[in-house]
């Protein structure tokens, strides 16, 4: 049965920001809906707040909203729209949640929208644990037992029928705070009441325990005939108990006979079945007791997920686009399956190579937060690596990880390897049993110290089968270490084979990377790329989509046209996100565009850059000196482009470049000039540019000496630590000595910087294009924090709004002055700092930034595309950009945070990064686009009621003027003590309230009493000032509307008049340009 | 210990035994599933022939006294990239390798089997030999060359049961010596549906199957005469899978075509080919066969398609089956090769594909159920 034809007009729900949980793996899967829906004819309507996105391109749908993914926006979008159907299938949680809340709006009723892909009914049986337990009773399956109790009777009654040990977890808490596993009665009490405290509903679930059994998952398809197909199964390293999100994967399943594995095949399929998923795509989670086979269901989604988008890098088989046709009629067997061409979708692919994924968490960003992973996901972003042995793909995914580690260890990075006594065998026993982040490594110094397979398993509950593989790396180790410099042919081959990188033989073998590498190159001992085909050779591949592995036969076809490799970003981590991925993505179209082969080089499954759609060809590799360069030795590419995706492929060029490949657009020699202090500063004083005074200091008297001639406050920061981490503002000399202390220990030998923090100071975004001769302005945005507030996790306005014309004058001259001695060939971003009308420099980056894909879409130009032109060859003149575009509307890009992840960090912001993705809010005026970004970001703007205001020092003169403005659109003021005082001494009314070391009833009594209705507190986030910090938690945790900063309560106020005045309305981006 | 694979058109592989010393003749095919090594290894169909296994790890489950498909392994060789010396399952009970030693397998790993399975795909199935003793090329290629073809060798007969046995809890329970072919040796006949079952190499989950079904199935001898299936007067007949070429399996042919129409009959994979051949068709050699657990195939009065699991390596000629007497009933979506028939007037069926899986998906399972409708349908 081909497409329907009843249907014309589909409306696809995105995803959003990127937050924890919900990444760019929902930008890969709506751009495959988008592409094959209008592949299909379908006029495809789109809202997604997310501007770094390939899916919000204007020329990825009919319409494109970017606007609120909320359920008054869509109905909005609707009304306008009139689509002939939903589907809410694509757009992760959000999507669903959004999709769902619609419908019971009776909104789809209302205009006849129905939903496809997934209707009500099923997504309730799927999603509310009630409706899916007597689902699955239904068919037989079992699923962990599990009650709620509102007291402790309760909660003692239900423990007596589950058993212990038992899992409590509090309703409603953030980022699963509270909770536990409780072994015994006594544990029970304590858990229970803690979790009955912490719950906002004063509620807690108790659930049988499956700690430690192992952890499954199903990728499956079904199609209106009742089709069903396996497109992927997935084994979890770590066990239940660690969200599958934070544990290490592994596809196909390894240590299932094919008996148990058929059970669960059968079971994923009932469960199809049964919650009523018509068509479309599934995800099925399952635990075994490793003790007797016996198997749980944990969850199923019904919906594309994130192991989705993995389990469609993995195989091959676009999970997404198949889900997309089928949810307009298609079945599988009418579909053919790209990769091969001749063969049709209805099959289960069949790898003949080995998957690993692994999680990237941060939580160096987070030094409050505990490095412990619980059901409750923390990390970022993952990458994805293949082998043809599992020891190869875990080696090449650790290297991927972008963590300065080069494998499973022995690659010189460890404390023992640093002339540190390795960990005692009391800690590894601790990092064994308490799962966080670097628990793999761990591993490694267990077997090391000669712990017992045995004993690691008892410790961490990860399969025999895995802890015996990497014993078998670390047997490999070992016996490299033996021979040293004399290693054996065969031990080198194999060493390979068990993916060791060079850096690893290198320091094992005392040779170093590069005679190693030599070594190896002369006894001819080199990589081979074999294809990602879904069908383990059986038929011939048309998708070039390869790997790399050591072993006869090499698949690589290599073409005599003009190529260009693009090197991508790999995993997803705090500062560098999707953006660069959709940079790379550009990179790509435009080489198509001018007719040239395009390789894309990435090992992050949830992008865009890494369908096999994207490139001409794609190479899945980890973006490491050694493993691109081989790239690079097998393709001969005439041009490879290092400048858009992020920091990763910046880090190699220079090493990349000596090795002879061939780096087209700004050199990296430029790049390094703009990096490094000396050389900048040179420039700059040519130029006639300054930047704030600066100095450095190698002891505490030094850099009081400094501050003393830049004067206070300054920024401190130690040298030579990754991304710019531990950063403080500092105001006097104490908390200088103090913090140049810890930034000298933490980077010791190195010199500590100081700068001068220009308080205050407006703080502007500049991107621009340059082709060696002329440059061009992309975009000049303007920060809404002041400086001091890092750009990513600032908001800001293009174009901008308080900026004179001359003031713009001089930053456009002044980045075509820089663009110019740098010799850009691309992309450059700038960012400077205004104060009483003095222009300072604070950073060039010759590089595509993490603005350039929400200047794209605020002005209609494709800078990242228009770079790429420029980097083979094109000029600005031939591209026809030759003058900045402003645009007439309003463009507001706000940060997303992550603190509801992490119990127990303050949510101020600083000059560290600390966001996780993005939204934009587009409109007539600044009040109205800035509303739709907050509201974008999830806080849900108040009309009326109360403000509640507690600032610092400081920040008082400027509260009062926000104040007075929220005054005026009628909200009444709360304020503590000092901020009170202060108000009705300068004329303004406002009611007082105790702060929370005043006594009670005190203001997070208000936040919780729903009193307050949005929350101004500034502060220094110092643990000592203790009482800012829990108004901004419970701020947090009650969902209340907050700013941290003035200038974000004032752009805030400005947003709620705007929205008071007159309701918000959609409008698509289309019909901006 | 080292070892080289050489093909019949002198291609070579190095390798490694992990099986210690020996030398091993076959026809090499690969399977692309990517569990169920275990009944790989036990299925009759693969007599003659070296397995590669397309998946790269092999042995991580081990092995278990449950999961066999016969009483033996039968493969020549088996062939992986990377063998796993330490299992973890539950039901494990022994390594591979030791299973593998205990019958005097070779099992052979380091070999880039990726390069070996596309060699086949594009030069077709072609005969070998392993060696971890001759390890010159040349000589070693040679010998591929002279070694028999798959073609016209009765491979049934060699795998066949000696004796009939019926299948039941689960074993086979052999008749004893002075058994005679009559009415009379049916135990069940008032509660389950007596069933002949063909073996020309039978697996055992098929007779799991048919018991599960409802059935006591009584296995008999390739060569026994459709007169000894009459005299046990039963509900219905079986022809099972087996090993190679239908064509040499002649003798079953003319018994099978004596018996069309007397008793409901069913056939799977070598039993599609023989009753092919018995309604008039022909047979051919596939180039590389079907080998693996997710063949789609698409069942054509109902457009389902189902995952399958197969094992053959020739296939009945569709042209050469009598359109009026014969319905295609089931064809496979990748090469659109019969993958299953009825007669349009005798109650009987087949498939090409495994309906009992084993291993693979049990999509199919349905059809044992089929045969039973159709039993007492025609009682």
């Amino acid at each position: 049965m081909p497409k329907r034809t009843d249907i014309k007009k589909i409306l696809i729900i995105g995803a959003g920001p990127i937050i924890i949980s919900q990444a760019c793996e929902f930008d890969y899967s709506g751009t495959q809906a988008c592409k094959a829906l209008r592949e299909e004819g379908y006029e495809v309507v789109l809202v997604n707040s997310n501007p770094a996105t390939i899916m919000t391109d204007p020329d990825m749908a009919e319409r494109t909203y970017i606007e609120p993914v909320t359920p008054k926006t869509v109905e909005m979008i609707i009304e306008k729209e009139r689509p002939d159907a939903l589907l809410p299938t694509l757009g992760g949680q959000t999507g669903l949640n959004t999709a769902k809340a619609v419908a019971e709006m009776g909104v789809l009723d209302k205009y006849g929208v129905e939903m496809i892909g997934a209707d009500l009914e099923s997504i309730n049986k799927a999603e509310d644990r009630d409706l899916f337990r007597q689902a699955m009773n239904r068919i037989g399956l079992r699923i962990p037992k599990s009650g709620i109790a509102n007291d402790m009777d309760a909660a003692r009654k239900i423990a007596e029928d589950i058993g212990f040990p038992i899992i409590v977890r509090p309703s409603f808490t953030l980022g699963g705070t509270g909770g536990g596993v409780a072994y015994n009665p006594e544990e029970l009490e304590k858990l229970s009441a803690s979790g009955l405290d912490a719950s906002m509903t004063t509620q807690v679930m108790l659930e049988e325990s499956v700690l430690g059994w192992k952890e499954y998952e199903l990728e499956v398809m079904r199609d209106k005939n009742d089709n069903v197909v396996i497109v992927c199964s997935i084994e979890n390293l770590d066990p239940m108990g660690i969200h599958t999100g934070d544990s290490i994967t592994v596809a196909p399943i390894q240590t299932l006979t094919d008996r148990e594995y058929q059970v669960m095949r059968d079971a994923a399929i009932a469960i199809l079945r049964e919650i009523g998923v018509d068509t479309g795509g599934s995800n099925v989670q399952f635990a075994i007791n490793p003790k007797d086979g016996e198997m749980i269901i944990v969850e199923m989604n019904p919906r594309v997920s994130r192991s989705s988008a993995l389990a469609s890098k993995a195989t091959g088989f676009p999970i997404a686009k198949i889900a997309a046709k089928l949810a307009v009629g298609y079945t599988l067997d009418e579909l053919p399956n790209d990769i091969t061409g001749e063969t049709v979708a209805s099959f289960e692919p069949a790898l003949d190579y080995c998957v690993v994924k692994i999680p990237r968490w941060t939580f160096e960003k987070f030094p409050e937060a505990e490095d412990v992973l619980t059901t409750s996901m923390r990390s970022v972003g993952e990458t994805m690596a293949i082998g043809r042995t599992f020891k190869e793909a875990m080696q090449k995914g650790l290297r991927s990880l972008e963590i300065g580690r080069f494998g499973f260890g022995a690659d010189g990075k460890d404390g023992r390897e640093n002339n540190n006594e390795p960990p005692t065998v009391d800690e590894i026993e601790k990092f064994l049993s308490r799962p966080n982040s670097n628990r793999i490594f761990y591993i490694r110094e267990a077997l090391l110290a000669g712990m017992s397979i045995d004993t690691i398993y008892e410790l961490t509950a990860i399969d025999h089968w895995f802890l015996a593989q990497l014993q078998q790396i670390v047997d490999m180790e070992q016996q490299i270490v033996k021979t040293g410099e004399k290693i054996s042919f065969d031990d080198l081959k194999k060493a390979k084979e068990y993916g060791f990188s060079d850096v690893q033989l290198g320091f094992l073998t005392g040779m170093g990377e590069s005679e190693i590498c030599r070594m190896r190159k002369e006894k001819n001992i080199r990589p081979v790329y074999k294809l990602v085909d879904t069908c383990a050779a059986e038929f011939e591949a048309a998708t070039p989509y390869y790997y790399s592995t050591y072993e006869t036969e090499n698949e690589a076809r290599l073409s005599d046209c003009k190529k260009v490799m693009i090197l991508g970003g790999g995993p997803n981590r705090i500062g560098q996100g999707i953006e660069f991925d959709y940079c790379c993505v550009h990179a790509s179209y435009a080489l198509k565009e001018l007719g040239i082969e395009s390789i894309m080089v990435n090992s992050n499954p949830e992008t865009v850059s890494t369908d096999y759609d994207t490139s001409d060809k794609l190479y899945f590799e980890p973006l490491t000196h050694e493993d691109v360069l081989h790239i690079v030795e097998t393709e001969k590419p005439d041009g490879v482009i290092v400048q858009f995706g992020g920091q990763t492929p910046l880090n190699l060029s220079l090493a990349l470049l000596e090795s002879g490949a061939p780096i087209i657009g700004t050199s990296p020699e430029s790049i390094a000039r703009a990096e490094d202090r000396k050389q900048f500063q040179a420039m700059l004083n040519k130029l006639g540019l300054v930047q704030p005074p600066n100095g450095t200091a190698r002891t505490i008297p030094e850099a009081v000496a400094v501050a003393d001639e830049i004067g206070f406050p300054v920024i401190v920061r130690p040298s030579y630590v990754l991304g710019g981490r531990a950063m403080k503002i500092v105001y006097d000399r104490k908390d200088l000595e103090n913090f140049t202390n810890i930034a000298l220990q933490a980077s010791p030998g190195h010199p500590v910087l100081i700068d001068k923090f220009l308080e205050d100071a407006v703080e502007v975004d500049v991107d621009a294009v340059c082709d060696g001769h002329d440059t061009v302005i992309g975009g000049i945005m303007e920060h809404i924090e002041a400086a001091g507030v890092h750009s990513g996790d600032s908001a800001c306005v293009l174009p901008t709004y308080s900026l004179t014309s001359s003031e713009l004058k001089e930053i456009a001259a002044a980045t075509k002055a820089m663009a110019k001695d740098l010799n850009v060939i691309g992309l450059m971003n700038v960012q400077y700092a205004i104060k009483k009308g003095r222009l300072y420099v604070l950073e060039v980056n010759p590089r595509a930034s993490r603005t350039v894909p929400f200047v794209s879409k605020a002005t209609g130009v494709p800078l990242a595309k228009i770079a790429t032109k420029i980097m083979v060859g094109k000029t600005l003149a031939e591209l026809g950009f030759t003058k900045e575009v402003i645009p007439a509307h309003i463009s507001v890009k706000e940060a997303v945070l992550p603190f509801d992840r992490f119990p127990n960090v303050d949510i101020l912001l600083g000059p560290e990064m600390k966001s996780t993705g993005e939204v934009m809010g587009v409109d007539v005026d600044f009040g109205r686009a800035y509303a739709k970004s907050q509201i974008g970001a999830g806080q849900n703007l108040p009309t009326t009621g109360a403000v509640f205001i507690s600032v610092q020092e400081k920040d008082k003169e400027a509260a009062l003027d926000v104040a007075a403005q929220f005054k005026k659109i009628g909200f009444k003021i709360i304020a503590t003590r000092g901020t009170s005082d202060y108000f009705y001494a300068n004329g303004i009314e406002n009611q007082r309230i105790n702060k929370v070391s005043s006594g009670r009833p005190h203001v997070v009594d208000a936040i919780m009493n729903r009193e307050i209705q949005f929350i101004i507190n500034s502060g220094t986030g110092d643990k000592t000032r203790r009482d800012g910090y829990l108004i901004r938690r419970a701020a947090l945790k009650y969902n209340i509307p907050y700013a941290t900063t003035i200038a974000g309560a004032r752009a805030m106020c400005t947003g709620i008049a705007a929205i008071k005045e007159k309701p918000l309305s959609v409008k698509a981006i289309q019909l901006y340009h | 210990m080292k070892a080289l694979l050489a093909l019949e058109d002198g291609r070579t592989f190095e390798c490694r035994s992990f099986t210690g010393p020996g030398e091993s003749f076959g026809e090499v095919v690969f399977n692309t599933s990517m569990s169920g090594y275990q009944e790989v290894l036990t299925d009759p169909s693969y007599r003659g022939q070296m397995v590669v296994m397309t998946y790269p790890l092999i042995g991580n489950y081990g092995v278990n006294p449950d999961d066999v498909e016969s009483d033996r392994i039968h493969v020549s060789a088996f062939i992986m990239k990377e063998y796993q010396e330490f299992p973890s399952n539950f039901r494990s009970t022994q390594t591979l390798s030791a299973y593998l030693r205990s019958q005097n397998i070779l099992g052979i790993d380091s070999l880039d089997t990726r390069a070996l399975t596309r060699h086949i795909r594009t030069a077709g199935a072609m005969r070998a030999v392993i060696s971890t003793q001759d390890l010159d090329p040349e000589s070693l290629a040679a010998r591929a060359k002279q070694s028999p073809a798959m073609e016209g060798q009765d491979l049934a007969s060699a795998v066949t049961t000696g004796q009939p046995y019926f299948w039941e809890n689960d074993q086979r329970m052999f008749v004893e010596t002075d058994f005679s072919f009559n009415s009379d040796v049916w135990r069940h006949q008032d509660s389950r549906l007596a069933v002949v079952a063909f073996d020309f190499g039978v697996k055992y989950n098929i007779l799991r199957c048919l018991e599960k079904a409802g059935c006591e199935v009584l296995v008999v001898p390739a060569q026994t005469s459709a007169e000894n299936v009459r005299q046990l007067s039963p509900d219905g007949i079986f022809l099972s899978n087996g090993p190679g070429d239908p064509e040499p399996v002649d003798y079953a042919v003319k018994t099978i075509k004596d018996l069309l129409g007397y008793k409901p009959m069913f056939g799977i994979c070598l039993g599609i080919q023989l009753l092919g051949r018995a309604l008039g068709g022909q047979t051919y050699k596939l180039k590389f066969g079907h080998h693996g657990s997710n063949q789609p195939v698409q069942n054509l009065a109902t457009r389902r398609v189902e995952v399958t699991s197969q094992n053959h390596g020739f296939a009945v000629d569709q042209k050469t089956l009598d359109p009026d007497l014969v319905e295609v009933t089931h064809i496979n979506l990748n090469d659109n090769t019969v993958e299953g028939f009825c007669h349009k007037k005798y109650p009987l069926f087949a498939v090409q594909y495994h309906p009992e899986a084993a291993p693979g998906p049990n999509d199919a399972n349905y059809l044992f159920s089929n045969f039973v409708e159709l039993m007492k349908e025609n009682s």
